[in-house]
């Protein structure tokens, strides 16, 4: 027609809609059977297994902190040995932030971003494959090892010198830094996807002004794990290159220093808690929308405080810092920023209020979520200004008022908005509905068991109760507390249990969902639940921040693409006007290579310096095959 | 729901070169992430310096030749490389073919001389802490040489076969002369603190 290319090419506006739909599944198809599965670049396919992995992550880490809780719920307990006792808290906190939290909210970004910008597949959807790869391999390494009684028993932070050479001998260290390894190439590599399909793959129409302040978030998420994430790879690096090959960056005695790692580990740990909680609040900002029936209030606030809370993260890192005898001045510039950031905060909050007060609230599940969140986080907040002051620190500091803090602010500012969302989006995602009576039940089990395990923390730790602690004498006067906060937690269990159960339920039995269940505005309820492998049969053309609400008489699309072979529309960074039809990658089998052969390069390279040079090979030639052009219409036209 | 066409995107290019390209701005995320790498090893460097009573640790300064000759090397090499982007960008296959051959080879001349550099610092990286930071930062930047000069190998095999005339590969070439770019660029600093700060 307009154009012409040297292949007899197929588009969508010179067929039949039934024609256009097949032809469409036929150049997005994922093939079934087990090489399909394994070589798909379906963004959907691989959210899903990302959600679904994490969540199995969630639910091992549990069990953990149930033994704990067991543990503990009365004094001089035998059920955890000291060792035992260490290398489970160190699990549970590692797998939770690694593996369960930080990887979970991408996965959910995974799915939901390109169809929130109205494309079609994730950029660089072979990377996607392999970031999925990478982070089961890790996952798989943390828990294989556990189960050889090789877990980690430094502490999620595994400060030195207890976990250098000299105190953390066997590899239980190693493991634990490697795990990080592949976590952060995974993390790094989504962060990398996001910003380009943000950036670059926007439906056209959709301008910084029309972006779904869930995209935001992830945006500004993904420059967050962009520049925080190196220092953990430094950290973990140089960890294992003082065991390996006796380098001496943390040994006082040869000039290094083990405050280094502490400045490293939380330059990037701080930015860390924004990564996990910056997605959650973009998700509460996008659902609250539905259930509050009106536009939520302040976008250009919301949007604005998420940046701002993105630029102050990288300046708080000290706090967590205080009693390491740094000078004065510094503690008082981060007792300054760590208060800073609860302004950001505070204006979210305070729009998502108004949001609700001017709304016309609807209480489904998703929205019991949302204000579970605001009450949780809130609390979490104001205890997280507390210490912020340093001689308030010096005197809760590794006391068990800090564990009910960070759950607060983790649990309350990133696993009620998750829990929210997954509520929200399952039709999305399966199809089907979730139970309603099951949701409520489950929220309010949630709600009451978890502020009932972890409120009574606070005053253990203000009665002096140290944190990772494998038992207390019975003459301590925290006995009575601990009982009440480990029955508590059967409470908070069950409410878990119940969610799982929903979801497992639902996903086979619940009510077929419409293409639009919760009259929603943003663009992914704009095609079928679940959608189909290509997402959109026409590109949507974005004219509001609320195109839903707003083109009720028909959703504009555009014209124009070609159905034999993968494309998607590449749009300014500003405006979203059109630049490119561009091919997106087909499936292939090169990346689960590709990630194949890195991990055993970087579980290789825990015993041997020479794992990296002779490891890289094989990685080296499965990236070739990963970008070596198979002459499909995508690589050559 | 209902769909209206109210746009016709038929008379788009089938590839976006430049800004339009996805691989570009992925390549510049890739550049970010490396580039707060970087920093932050330099950011070691200079924290262990300011702890050390005396630096470098019980070592000379690094003998300033194999260093300087790479930065030289670098430095020149960044002539055919931003003539070889250009050529890509006017898609003129056969001079990007002699541009892709000549980058790799010149790619491999640092790293002959990177062979002398490692004894010149003069110190183990198992013998103090400044020997591990200057092992570091010379072993980080070598790997992205090496990376560099892998890619560049790849490509010019493909650039000579049928793959060669397409606007995707010559986007290719123009990433891959934009990433040896960051990879000159990055040494300059890293060269001033191996060599230069060890001096003051």
């Amino acid at each position: 027609m307009k154009q012409s290319a040297a292949a007899p090419e197929q588009r969508d506006i010179d067929v039949e809609r039934a024609q256009l739909t097949d032809a469409l599944a036929e150049t997005w198809k994922t093939p079934s059977g087990l090489w399909g599965a394994l070589a798909t670049v379906d963004h959907k396919i691989i959210g899903r297994r990302y959600i679904f992995t994490a969540f199995v992550f969630l639910a091992l880490g549990g069990v953990l902190a149930a033994l704990m809780r067991i543990q503990l719920a009365q004094p001089e307990a035998r059920l955890l040995g000291p060792d035992r006792y260490n290398q489970i808290f160190t699990m549970h906190g590692a797998n939770m932030m690694f593996l369960f939290a930080v990887p979970v909210m991408e996965a959910v970004a995974v799915y939901l971003v390109p169809l929130m910008v109205g494309t079609r597949n994730i950029a660089f959807p072979r990377l996607n494959a392999f970031s999925y790869w990478i982070y089961l391999a890790g996952g798989a390494l943390l828990w294989i090892a556990f189960a050889l009684d090789m877990g980690p028993d430094v502490g999620w932070f595994a400060y030195v010198p207890l976990s250098g050479p000299q105190y953390g001998t066997g590899k239980r260290a190693d493991i634990w830094a490697q795990m990080i390894t592949f976590t952060e190439i995974s993390a790094l590599a989504v962060a990398v996807e996001f910003v380009v399909t943000i950036f670059k793959q926007r439906a056209p129409g959709m301008t910084l002004d029309r972006i779904p302040v869930f995209v935001w978030a992830m945006l500004v998420t993904s420059f967050l794990v962009i520049m925080a994430m190196p220092a953990i790879v430094l950290a973990s690096t140089s960890l294992i290159l003082d065991r390996l090959v006796g380098t001496h960056f943390y040994n006082p005695a040869e000039g290094g220093d083990v405050l280094l790692w502490q400045h490293l580990f939380w330059f990037f740990g701080h930015p860390e808690v924004y990564i996990i909680f910056l997605p959650a609040v973009g998700m509460v900002s996008t659902m609250i929308e539905p259930f509050a029936r009106r536009p939520t209030f302040g976008y250009l606030g919301l949007v604005m405080a998420l940046i701002a809370t993105g630029i102050l993260a990288f300046g708080l890192w000290v706090h967590h810092m205080f009693v390491a005898g740094l000078p004065r001045l510094g503690d008082s510039f981060f007792t300054a920023s760590s208060m800073a950031i609860a302004i950001p905060a505070g204006i979210q909050i305070f729009c998502w209020l108004a949001t609700l007060w001017d709304g016309r609230p609807v209480f489904k599940s998703p929205l019991l979520f949302i204000i579970g969140f605001i009450v949780t986080f809130v609390i979490g907040g104001l205890t997280g200004v507390m210490v912020a002051s340093v001689p308030f620190d010096t005197q809760v500091h590794d006391t068990y008022f800090v564990v009910a803090h960070f759950h607060y602010v983790l649990i309350g500012g990133a696993v009620f908005p998750l829990l929210g969302a997954i509520h929200y989006w399952f039709p999305k995602l399966t199809g089907r509905m979730m139970s309603e009576a099951l949701g409520q039940w489950s929220f309010w089990l949630i709600f009451v068991g978890f502020n009932a395990t972890f409120f009574p923390m606070h005053i253990l730790g203000l009665e002096g109760m140290p944190r990772r602690i494998y038992t207390y004498q019975p003459d301590l006067p925290w006995h009575g507390l601990n009982l009440f906060v480990s029955l508590s937690a059967v409470i908070l269990t069950a409410g878990f249990l119940l969610f799982f159960i929903n979801v497992m339920r639902s996903a086979r039995f619940g009510e077929i969902a419409l293409d639009n269940p919760w009259d929603a505005p943003t663009l992914e309820w704009a095609t079928t639940s679940p959608p189909p492998s290509y997402n959109f049969a026409m590109i949507p053309v974005v004219g509001s921040l609320h195109p839903l609400w707003d083109d009720r008489d028909g959703l504009p699309v555009a014209d124009g693409l070609r159905t034999d072979r993968r494309e998607l529309i590449v749009t300014t960074l500003a405006t979203a006007e059109p630049q490119a039809r561009e091919a997106s990658p087909q499936n292939s089998i090169w990346p689960l290579w590709a990630a194949i052969a890195t991990t055993i390069m970087l579980i290789w390279s825990i015993f041997s310096p020479w794992a990296v040079v002779w490891g890289s090979i094989p990685a080296a030639v499965a990236l070739i095959g990963w970008f070596w052009p198979k002459g499909t219409p995508e690589d050559e036209s | 729901m209902r769909e209206k066409i109210v746009l016709d995107l038929g008379k788009l290019p089938l590839h976006g070169m430049g800004t339009a390209s996805v691989t570009w701005w992925g390549t510049l995320a890739f550049m970010l992430i490396e580039g707060t790498g970087f920093a932050l090893v330099i950011a070691v460097y200079l924290y262990l310096m300011s702890l050390a009573t005396a630096w470098p640790i019980n070592t000379p300064p690094p003998d300033l030749l194999p260093g300087t000759l790479v930065t030289l090397i670098l430095l020149t090499s960044l002539i055919p490389n931003i003539l070889l982007s250009r050529w890509a960008e006017q898609q003129d296959l056969r001079k990007v073919r002699i541009g892709m051959v000549m980058m790799s080879m010149i790619g491999t001349l640092p790293l002959i001389v990177r062979i002398f550099e490692f004894p010149a610092l003069k110190v183990s990286w198992d013998s103090n802490a400044y020997g591990s930071v200057v092992w570091t930062l010379l072993g980080l930047h070598t790997t992205h040489i090496i990376t560099d000069l892998v890619d560049t190998l790849v490509l010019a095999a493909l650039v000579f076969t049928r793959h060669g005339r397409s606007p995707r590969r010559f986007g290719d070439v123009q990433d891959n002369a934009m990433y040896w770019n960051f990879v000159v660029a990055t040494w300059l600093p890293i060269y001033g603190c191996i060599y230069w700060l060890a001096r003051l």
